[in-house]
Order: C-alpha cells, then sequence, then structure tokens
C-alpha cells in the first residue's frame, strides 16, 4: 500500500466513523423522546 | 445471479457509498407519499411518534433499495444509467451491501413496531420483502409484468403512513395503495421507451423489448384511463371533499390527455420521443401535486 493509499484509507475510515456516530447519538435522541413520549401514554 | 465475481475491493467504502446504496431520489419520493398518508389520515399522531413512523419507512426503503443493488449488480454494470452506482464499480463489497440492507431493513421494522405499533411494522416487512425478494429476486428478470408487480413495491408507504395514525386498515388507505399501483406502469413505461435499449442488453424483460412499442403504447392509455378512474374513488366515496376531487380530475384528465398522443403513434428513426418524455414529466410531478391536494383538502375539512 502506497503512502496515498494509506491516507485515503484513514480518510474513509474517519469518514465512516463519523457516520456511524452521527447516527448512533441521533437514535439516542430520539429514543429518549420516544420515551418520553409513550409514557405519557 | 448474485454469485458471479464482483471487482476486487481493496480500499474500505467510503459513507457516500452506502448513502448511494439507498437510492436517495427514490426515497425523497417515498418520504413524500407516507408523509401525505400520514396527514391525509383522521386523528391525530404526536410529531415525534409521526417523524419517527416516517424515519421507518425511510430506512425501509433506503434497506430495501441496497438488497436491491446486492441482487442486481451485475444487470447495473450492463446499463447505462447504472453502471456508476457503487457496487458495479467496485467501491463497495457485495457482501457489505447484503448486510447494509439487512440491518437497515431489521432496524427500521424494529423501531416502527416499538415505537409506533406493529400493525405498521408488519405492513413495513411485507413491503420490504415484496420489493426485495417478490420484485427484485423473483419475477423483475422473469416477467415483462414487472413493472406492474413493481408498482406495488412504491405503492406501500401512504398506506403505512395512514395506518400509523389509525392502526387500521380502511379503505381509504387501500385506494391511496391502489392509485400509486395503477400510475407505476404509464409512468415506468414512458421512460422504458425512451431509453429500452439498455433493458434489452441487460436481458430484462421489459414490455417495450417483449411486447413491442405498439402494445406498450396502448397499456399506457389503458392505465391511464384506469388511473382516471381509481383516483376518484375517495372523493366518491366521500373519504375527501371538492378540493381533492377537483384536483384529481384536472391532474388525472391532464395525464389522459397526454398520454393519448403516446398512445397512437410509432417512433420512427432518431425519434426524440417528445411525447414520451413529456408524460413520464408530467407523471412525476402528478403524484406530488394529487398527495399535495389530498393533504390540503384535509387540512381545510379539518
Amino acid at each position: 500500500m502506497t503512502p496515498e493509499e494509506q491516507q485515503e484509507l484513514i480518510r474513509r475510515r474517519k469518514g465512516r466513523n463519523l457516520a456511524v456516530a452521527l447516527a448512533i447519538f441521533g437514535f439516542v435522541v430520539l429514543f429518549y423522546f420516544i420515551t418520553i413520549v409513550r409514557m405519557g401514554d | 445471479m448474485a454469485s458471479t465475481a464482483a471487482p476486487a475491493v481493496t480500499m474500505p467504502a467510503d459513507w457516500r457509498d452506502f448513502f448511494a446504496l439507498t437510492k436517495p431520489r427514490v426515497m425523497s419520493l417515498v418520504v413524500f407519499t407516507g408523509l401525505c398518508g400520514l396527514l391525509a389520515a383522521p386523528g391525530s399522531i404526536h410529531p415525534v411518534i409521526g417523524f419517527t413512523a416516517i424515519l421507518c419507512i425511510a430506512l425501509g426503503a433506503g434497506g430495501a433499495a441496497a438488497l436491491n443493488q446486492w441482487w442486481e449488480a451485475d444487470i447495473d454494470a450492463q446499463m447505462k444509467r447504472t453502471a456508476k452506482r457503487p457496487l458495479p464499480m467496485g467501491r463497495l463489497g457485495r457482501e457489505d451491501a447484503r448486510d447494509f440492507g439487512l440491518f437497515l431493513s431489521g432496524l427500521s421494522v424494529m423501531v416502527m413496531g416499538v415505537a409506533v405499533h406493529w400493525l405498521s411494522a408488519v405492513i413495513l416487512a411485507v413491503s420490504i420483502f415484496y420489493y426485495a425478494v417478490v420484485y427484485t429476486i423473483w419475477l423483475k428478470p422473469r416477467t415483462p409484468q414487472n413493472i406492474v408487480i413493481g408498482g406495488g413495491a412504491g405503492a406501500f408507504p401512504p398506506l403505512i403512513g395512514w395506518v400509523a395514525v389509525t392502526g387500521d386498515i380502511t379503505l381509504m388507505p387501500v385506494l391511496l395503495f391502489a392509485i400509486i399501483f395503477i400510475w407505476t406502469p404509464p409512468h415506468f413505461w414512458a421512460l422504458a421507451l425512451f431509453v429500452k435499449t439498455d433493458y434489452a442488453k441487460a436481458g430484462i424483460p421489459m414490455m417495450p423489448v417483449v411486447a413491442g412499442e405498439k402494445s406498450t403504447r396502448r397499456q399506457i392509455l389503458a392505465y391511464s384511463v384506469a388511473l382516471l378512474g381509481v383516483s376518484l374513488l375517495p372523493w366518491a366515496i366521500g373519504g375527501t371533499g371538492a378540493i381533492y376531487g377537483m384536483a384529481a380530475l384536472a391532474l388525472s384528465g391532464l395525464f389522459l390527455a397526454l398520454s393519448l398522443p403516446v398512445a397512437f403513434r410509432i417512433s420512427g428513426e432518431g425519434d426524440t420521443m417528445k411525447p414520451e418524455k413529456r408524460l413520464f414529466a408530467w407523471s412525476v410531478l402528478y403524484l406530488f401535486a394529487l398527495f399535495t391536494a389530498l393533504v390540503l383538502d384535509r387540512m381545510v375539512l379539518a
């Protein structure tokens, strides 16, 4: 693997990690509010 | 079909490739019709639960789209329109696309069941199975009626949105299903008439290739007539007011008017296919306008 490929690999991994982190955080927030709403039913 | 070798993947995929797997443009139409079903339904839903229902419809559609592309990677590679998708380009591992699709599908159904209710979750699961298995794997490569069958998959979102609110299946959401079901063949065959060469090359039995142009054109007209009737039914049974009724009459009338020149002509050498392109463009606008009218009607009445 060339240094350029190595760099590209790290960049993509970072992007995917960030996307997964945002998705998980989004679901945490969503489930917090779903729980509040459902408890009120 | 899924077993032939894909280009070797050396790099881990970019997140955008996974995003592209969900067919974001199709998803926008799915989200729109699902939201309209939800807004047009009688009764109310908490905004958070309503948002969750639409999110689940979108995730389910994305999962089904990923599974569709996992299965059709070889076919996509042979067509100009789809050759740049992540799998034919080798930007993504095939198994990764399959697992991503299964994960999104499972997640969407589970969240829908837990947060909204299980009837809409079951319908969502059926719609994903219908699109990914019944349509993509089983019938699309086997019959020129594939588009008619595939239309069923696209018809689920407003039904799911409606059921998310009411909790039961009545005639109205079934009519919304029927409208999209009847709308799909003339919408897609108009497109297929001007891009048919690609499908023939990839071995997909599209109607213009199998039954010929003339028959396809007559069938477009038949469905347009049926669409005029079906789109008026929600009004006829008293499920909507006159706003929707008048809009449906005008929009479907124009749809039928545009399908007439398509029905009674034969394309020549180097044809620009203007009537077909016009009908296709109107068909997209038509669906947005009709469902907008449905929601407006309900908001004014309520």
